[in-house]
C-alpha cells in the first residue's frame, strides 16, 4: 500500500496542467455561459460543447481509456485519475459521454471490422454526436420491458417505437438504440443493439423540458426508421449482454470526485463571502459543519474509488463497487447543490435561466451577486443524478443481491 | 382540547377550494405565470368579491374579523392549489402591519387592500442581512416632520405588482441594533424609488429595489420611531404561520400525487408502490407531513401569546416545515422518476414552491438558533 503519486507521476500532472493551462479557455464554451446562451443558435452551442473536445482529439488525449490500437492512451490508472483530476480543477467542459465512455468499448468489445472503423473514428473526432436511445416511457428501472419494435425486412429493420430521457438528442448524428427483435423467452432474451441514423426517415426528436428550466433530455419516436442490417452490433437478440457491459462502463468518472472537490470549494468560497449576522456564514457552527461532513464523506468517496481503480489496474474487472461509487457520488453531489442554495440565502429565488433570459430579455441577468447565479437551477436540476443510470434504489437493490447474496 | 373546525371555516374552506377549481388548474396557472404579468388581475378582483382580501381586518376597518385560524384555511388551500398571487405579502404581512397601524393610516389605505384595488409588499431583506430582520443599512434622516429614505432592499417578493411597499429602515443605532428600527409606508411611484422585477424559481416574482432620496412625511410611519423591530417580529411570526400553512397545502397534494403515482405506475410486472423501499418512504413522506400539519395547528393557535411563546411556536413550526419541505419534495421528485424532473407535471412546481418556503423568512438553521436562544 501506498498513498503517493511517483516522481513520474507528478511529472506528468505538471505536463498535463500545463497543457489545460494553454489549450483551454472558458470563452468558447459556450454551453457553460448562460449570458452567451440566449445569442448563439444551435450549431453554435453544439460547437461550442465540442470545441474542448477537438482541442483534446488534436493532441491524442481524447480516449485515454481506450487501448491504443484503437485511438486511446498509454496511461496508467494512475495516469488517468490525475488527469480527471486536472480537467475538473480547470473546470475544463464536460466531454460528451455517449461516445467517449458508452458506445467506443462497445464497438471495441463486439463490433465488426467496419464498424471500428467507422464509428470509432466519428467518435475520437467528434465528428458524430452519440446518443443513447434506451429508456422508453413504460421501461425505465425495468429496461428489459422496452418495447421499441425492429423488424427484418430484407437487408434492413424497419423500426418503429418511442424512447424517452434521449440525452442532448437535439444535437445528435447517431443514436444506439436497443431495439426488441424477439418477444421469445424472458424479455432479456429478445433485444438487440442497433445503430441508427438520426438523419432517417421517421424519426422525431421532441424536447422535454426539466424543472431547472432547462433543454437536455428528449423523446424521440421512431416511425418505420429503415435501419440497415450492417448497423447491428453483436449477434440478433444479444442486445442485453452488450447493454449490460455499456452500463458497466458507464461508472468511468461516475462517482465524480474530482468535480465535487472543485464544488466544495466553490460553496466554501460563497460561504466566506456571505454574511450571516454580520460574520461569515462560513463561520457559522452548523454550516460549518454541514460542510465538514461532506467533504469527510467525498474523502471516503474518494478513496473508495481508489480502490477500485487499483483493483482495475491489476486487472480485476469492475463489480458491484460501480454501484457504490454511482449512489454516492450522486448523494454527494445533490447534498453540495443543496448546501449551496442553502448558503446563498434569499437570492435562492431569482429565476434565470437561458429560457427566461429567451422570454424576458437580458434584463433578467445579474440579480444578486454573481455565485448566486443558475443555483437553485442546479439544486433542482441535480435531483435527476439519483434517478437516472439506474436509479439509486435500483443501485442498492444490485448490491443486495450481488454482493450481500439476499 | 379541540382541533376540529366550526361550520362557518368549513365554509370559508369550500369557497376557496371552489375558486381554486374553477379558476386555477394547473394549465391556468401556467398561463399565469408565463404571461407578461405574472399574475392575474382577474383572480385578485375575485378574492376580493369573496372576502378574502379583508380576513384578518376588524369589522370597523371594513375586513371580516377572522382569526389566524381562518388565515390559515387560506393559506393552505393556496397551497394546494399553488396560488402565486400576493396573497400572504399582501393580506398577512403588509395587513398585520396595517391593522396595527394608527386609525387615519388604516382609513386611508385599508379600503383599497381590502378592495383589491391596491397590492402591498413588505421591503425588509438586504444583501448583507441575510435572514437577520435588524440587519438593516437602509437609513431614513429626519428633518423637521420629514424623512429621507435611502438604500436597498432585496428580493422584495410581490413587489412587481406592488403599488404600496412597506419598508424597514433605521432611524438610529448600528447596523444591526433592535432598536433604532422604524417602519414606513412608501408609494411605489414616489420619485427616487426604482424597481428591478424578475420573476422566481417557484412562479411567483419579485423586485431589487432602490430608494434615493425617497421623500417621506410623518404619516408614512407606521408607529413609534425607532421602535418597530417587536412588530416585526410579530408580523414576521405571523406570516410564518401562514407560509407553514401554504407549505402543509403543498406537501398534501405532493403525496396524494406520490402515493397515486406509484399505485398505478408499473415496473417489473407490478406496481412500483408494492416495493417495501418506496413503502417506507411514502411512510416517511406521510409522517413529516402529519408533523407538519400539527406545527402549523400550534404555531397558528399560539400568536397571541407572548413574545417568547409565539417567537418559540414560530420558529419550531419553521423547523419543521423546512425539513418536511425538503424531504417531500425530493422524495415525490425522486418517486415519480424521470417524469418529476419535467416541467410538465406539477410534481416540480410544488417542489420548487417548497424549496422557495424553506428560504423564506428563515431557513431551518436560522430558527433552530432562535428556538434555542429563546428556550
Amino acid at each position: 500500500m501506498d498513498l503517493n503519486f511517483t516522481k513520474a507521476d507528478q511529472e506528468f500532472r505538471d505536463e498535463v496542467r500545463e497543457f489545460i493551462a494553454e489549450n483551454f479557455s472558458s470563452e468558447n464554451n459556450a454551453g457553460q455561459n448562460i449570458e452567451k446562451y440566449h445569442e448563439v443558435t444551435s450549431d453554435q452551442m453544439k460547437e461550442g460543447i465540442l470545441s474542448w473536445h477537438k482541442t483534446l482529439y488534436k493532441k491524442g488525449w481524447i480516449a485515454p481509456h481506450w487501448p491504443v490500437e484503437y485511438g486511446g492512451v498509454d496511461w496508467s490508472i494512475t495516469q488517468r485519475y490525475i488527469w480527471d483530476q486536472e480537467c475538473a480543477n480547470a473546470g475544463t467542459t464536460p466531454l460528451i459521454p455517449f461516445g467517449l465512455t458508452m458506445l467506443g468499448p462497445v464497438i471495441i468489445a463486439f463490433g465488426n471490422d467496419h464498424q471500428k472503423d467507422w464509428v470509432l473514428k466519428g467518435i475520437l473526432s467528434g465528428d458524430d454526436w452519440w446518443c443513447q436511445g434506451y429508456s422508453e416511457p413504460g421501461a425505465g428501472s425495468d429496461l428489459a420491458s422496452l418495447r421499441t419494435k425492429a423488424e427484418r425486412n430484407g437487408d434492413h429493420y424497419i423500426v418503429n417505437g418511442h424512447k424517452i430521457w434521449t440525452t442532448l438528442a437535439q444535437y445528435a448524428d447517431w443514436m444506439f438504440c436497443l431495439v426488441r427483435t424477439s418477444n421469445e423467452g424472458k424479455p432479456q432474451e429478445g433485444i438487440s443493439f442497433l445503430l441508427i441514423d438520426m438523419n432517417t426517415p421517421g424519426i422525431e426528436v421532441k424536447p422535454i423540458i426539466t424543472i431547472d428550466g432547462g433543454h437536455e433530455v428528449n423523446e424521440v419516436f421512431l416511425e418505420d426508421v429503415k435501419v440497415p442490417v450492417e448497423n447491428l452490433v453483436g449477434e440478433e437478440n444479444m442486445g442485453w449482454t452488450i447493454a449490460k457491459f455499456l452500463l458497466g462502463n458507464e461508472r468511468t468518472g461516475i462517482a465524480g470526485v474530482a468535480r465535487s472537490k472543485k464544488a466544495i470549494d466553490k460553496l466554501k468560497d460563497i460561504a466566506n463571502s456571505e454574511l450571516n449576522n454580520g460574520e461569515p456564514l462560513m463561520k457559522d457552527s452548523s454550516f460549518n459543519k454541514k460542510i465538514t461532513e461532506l467533504e469527510v464523506d467525498l474523502t471516503a468517496l474518494e478513496y473508495t474509488e481508489l480502490r477500485t481503480l487499483a483493483k482495475e489496474s491489476q486487472g480485476q474487472g469492475p463489480g458491484v463497487e460501480s454501484s457504490i461509487l454511482k449512489i454516492k457520488g450522486t448523494e454527494i453531489q445533490q447534498k453540495i447543490s443543496e448546501l449551496t442554495l442553502e448558503a446563498i440565502g434569499n437570492y435562492a429565488s431569482p429565476y434565470i435561466t437561458p429560457l427566461s433570459v429567451r422570454n424576458f430579455g437580458s434584463n433578467y441577468l445579474e440579480v444578486g451577486p454573481e455565485h448566486t447565479q443558475g443555483v437553485a437551477q442546479n439544486y433542482f436540476g441535480m435531483r435527476k443524478t439519483s434517478i437516472y443510470g439506474g436509479s439509486n434504489e435500483i443501485q442498492r437493490n444490485i448490491i443486495a443481491k450481488m454482493v450481500l447474496g439476499l | 382540547m379541540d382541533f376540529s373546525f366550526s361550520e362557518e371555516q368549513t365554509l370559508l374552506r369550500n369557497t376557496i377550494q371552489s375558486f381554486i377549481q374553477d379558476n386555477y388548474d394547473f394549465d391556468k396557472r401556467r398561463e399565469i405565470i408565463q404571461s407578461e404579468e405574472g399574475m392575474s388581475k382577474d383572480n385578485w378582483s375575485q378574492l376580493a368579491e369573496l372576502g378574502l382580501l379583508g380576513v384578518p381586518f376588524s369589522e370597523n376597518d371594513g375586513g371580516l374579523n377572522f382569526g389566524s385560524v381562518e388565515t390559515m384555511i387560506v393559506a393552505e388551500e393556496f397551497g394546494k392549489g399553488l396560488v402565486v398571487e400576493p396573497y400572504i405579502q399582501t393580506v398577512v404581512t403588509c395587513g398585520g402591519f396595517l391593522r396595527r397601524a394608527s386609525e387615519s393610516q388604516r382609513q386611508e389605505h385599508l379600503p383599497s387592500l381590502i378592495s383589491g384595488d391596491e397590492i402591498w409588499a413588505f421591503a425588509y431583506a438586504e444583501p448583507q442581512g441575510r435572514f437577520n430582520l435588524a440587519d438593516i443599512k437602509v437609513s431614513v434622516s429626519k428633518k423637521g416632520d420629514d424623512y429621507t429614505l435611502n438604500g436597498d432592499k432585496c428580493v422584495v417578493s410581490g413587489a412587481p405588482w406592488a403599488q404600496k411597499l412597506i419598508v424597514s429602515a433605521r432611524t438610529s443605532g448600528d447596523q444591526s441594533d433592535k432598536k433604532g428600527i422604524s417602519l414606513f409606508i412608501v408609494d411605489k411611484a414616489s420619485d427616487g424609488v426604482s424597481t428591478r422585477d424578475y420573476k422566481t424559481v417557484d412562479g411567483s416574482m419579485a423586485s431589487e429595489v432602490s430608494f434615493e432620496n425617497v421623500k417621506l412625511d410623518g404619516s408614512s410611519l407606521i408607529g413609534e420611531e425607532g421602535d418597530s423591530y417587536a412588530l416585526i417580529e410579530l408580523v414576521a411570526d405571523e406570516t410564518i404561520a401562514a407560509l407553514c400553512a401554504e407549505a402543509i397545502g403543498a406537501m398534501s397534494v405532493l403525496n396524494e400525487t406520490t402515493v397515486e403515482y406509484c399505485k398505478t405506475r408499473k415496473q417489473f410486472g407490478q406496481p412500483i408502490g408494492k416495493f417495501q423501499v418506496l413503502q417506507h418512504r411514502m411512510v416517511d413522506m406521510f409522517m413529516q407531513y402529519e408533523q407538519s400539519v400539527s406545527m402549523t395547528y400550534m404555531v397558528n393557535l399560539k400568536l397571541e401569546e407572548e413574545d417568547v411563546e409565539r417567537s418559540k411556536a414560530a420558529s419550531g413550526a419553521k423547523v419543521q416545515i423546512c425539513n418536511a419541505a425538503k424531504f417531500i419534495g425530493q422524495s415525490a421528485v425522486q418517486l415519480h422518476g424521470g417524469m418529476g424532473m419535467t416541467d410538465e407535471l406539477n410534481v416540480g412546481h410544488y417542489f420548487k414552491r417548497l424549496s422557495m418556503i424553506e428560504t423564506q423568512l428563515g431557513n431551518a438553521d436560522h430558527h433552530l438558533k432562535k428556538y434555542s436562544l429563546a428556550s
